[in-house]
């Protein structure tokens, strides 16, 4: 493909990332698209694609309404929660590409802390709706939460290849000490020590520990995405998007995943590395920045061996090894991940991405020409043209 | 005490089953496979002709957890819930109720524990041979 014709993300934008954000979804919507398009240097008004989460509470109208989006060509919700969140890029790449729109604002706005809770047990969800039939078979058993799902669904493989708590800790560490030395983190300057992960009080036993989870956060991150041939016009320098893969396998679910494969290797994520390097020539780990989605810490384990940093029950030594750290081979989540900077459902770690492109991230990379950005069932690998 | 389990059209056998104490599972009329969850179609041979087998009530453990915070709701105690890998080669969560913790490995065999409105769900203990 022709780089005038290939997708690129040319502006970013984001509220601060709190506990208490002080006002509404919408707004906090409205907020992160303008400053997305006064970064890119678009007018709003000439956005004519949209894209989100089905959980996101702000819909196309809204947002029109504020920005006062003349008209929109393509707009559509993704599902499977955080999985959503680099599906955006897979849509938005190949929605632009195509034709259906020529500026594409992905955005994700929440207050999950103030709000409601998302990580506690939710009554009044149906079971025959958003994708929660799964619902049935946890609920009366007293699973009711993201973090007892993960951790049912990681049990085969921890015990498999022994990782153990400390191990999990590592990971925590490394998210955290990024966040410390990056403003817009709320954790910035609050590292942790293994010890504070130890000490820190069971949420799911015998997995997960606080220091284990991300946080729930209030605020908005948004994305805009246009063809090369307008963005070589733009304020910023273009960051490709050079490939966008998603894949899911029969009978896998997203969090609560227990039916499908053998709980030991992850299928789609290996799915998704091998299209990605199919399609661009770059490998997740030949990568300048690893960007994956950091729920639960067992999540990173999985991951880095789906998409092949390295073999399969290795990650836990990857991690030992110092591979992650912000000087490592494949530096991991150099904002501090959605642990360290704040849970906005993975978009704060595309955008974190793109900033490691740029080269104004507050943790920059040397030279970081390329980024992979991941969650789950969807990846994508950026970098300049 | 423990909540009532969502009921769906397509999956109510099984729950009425378990008031009568039997532990069943969805099985295709035409291609006798076995499914769970339930599901309106047999994925392989797309039939809609549904029967239902009993099941033996043995397996193994392949996960278990207990939500300590927030601790289950409707529960006195968070139980240990589990990940089984029954006999017929299906997987099944449900609870460990029997004496101590479960452990990964463990054989287990099939109960009943009642729910706060008087319906009843499949539980699991240690399987005494």
């Amino acid at each position: 493909m022709k780089s005038s014709d290939q997708a690129c993300i040319v502006g970013i934008g984001q509220t601060e990332f709190s506990k208490a954000s002080g006002r509404s979804e919408q707004q906090l919507a409205a907020e992160c698209i303008l400053a997305a398009c006064k970064d890119a240097g678009i007018n709003p008004k000439t956005i004519d694609g949209m894209l989100t989460f089905d959980l996101d509470n702000s819909d196309e109208v809204d947002v029109m309404r504020s920005l006062g989006c003349k008209e929109i060509k393509y707009t559509a919700r993704l599902p499977q929660g955080g999985a959503s969140s680099v599906s955006t890029i897979v849509h938005a790449k190949r929605a632009v590409e195509i034709g259906f729109c020529d500026t594409m604002v992905i955005w994700r706005a929440m207050n999950e802390r103030s709000q409601y809770r998302f990580g506690q047990p939710h009554f009044n969800l149906s079971p025959d709706a958003h994708s929660s039939t799964f619902m049935e078979w946890c609920f009366p058993f007293g699973a009711q939460t993201p973090a007892a799902w993960e951790a049912l669904s990681c049990g085969p493989y921890l015990h498999k290849y022994g990782v153990t708590s400390e191990d999990l800790g590592r990971i925590a560490v490394t998210f955290r000490t990024a966040a410390a030395s990056n403003p817009a983190a709320w954790f910035y300057e609050k590292p942790i020590t293994l010890e504070d992960h130890q000490a820190s009080r069971w949420i799911v036993e015998p997995t997960l520990r606080l220091l284990d989870c991300c946080q729930e956060s209030d605020g908005g991150v948004a994305i805009i995405i246009t063809r090369g041939d307008m963005a070589k016009d733009l304020k910023q320098i273009p960051v490709q998007i050079k490939a966008a893969e998603y894949s899911m396998y029969f009978n896998h679910e997203i969090i609560s995943d227990f039916y499908a494969g053998d709980l030991i290797r992850s299928d789609n994520s290996e799915a998704v590395a091998d299209a990605l390097e199919k399609a661009c020539g770059i490998a997740p780990k030949d990568t300048d920045v690893a960007m994956i989605y950091d729920n639960f810490t067992p999540q990173v384990l999985r991951q880095l061996e789906g998409f092949k940093y390295c073999g399969v029950g290795e990650a836990k030594d990857y991690v030992k090894d110092g591979h992650l750290e912000l000087h490592g081979k494949t530096p991991l989540s150099p904002n501090g991940g959605l642990m360290g900077e704040g849970y906005i459902h993975g978009m704060n770690n595309i955008t974190e991405g793109v900033r490691q492109i740029r080269g104004t991230a507050a943790n920059q990379i040397k030279n970081a020409e390329t980024a992979f950005l991941a969650s789950g069932v969807a990846g994508a690998i950026i970098g300049r043209a | 005490m423990r909540p009532d389990p969502i009921q769906r059209i397509d999956t109510t056998f099984f729950w009425d089953a378990c008031e009568r104490g039997e532990f069943l599972v969805q099985k295709c009329e035409p291609c006798d496979k076995l499914w769970h969850p339930p599901r309106p179609m047999c994925p392989d041979c797309h039939s809609l002709e549904k029967s239902t087998q009993k099941l033996s009530g043995k397996g193994t453990i392949l996960s278990w957890v207990r939500q300590v915070r927030p601790a289950s709701f409707g529960f006195k105690e968070s139980p240990f819930v589990i990940l089984v890998e029954l006999e017929e080669g299906l997987r099944f969560v449900s609870n460990f109720t029997g004496e101590g913790a479960p452990e990964i490995g463990m054989s287990v065999t099939v109960d009943f524990k009642k729910t706060s409105g008087g319906k009843y769900v499949p539980v699991f203990n240690k399987a005494t041979s």
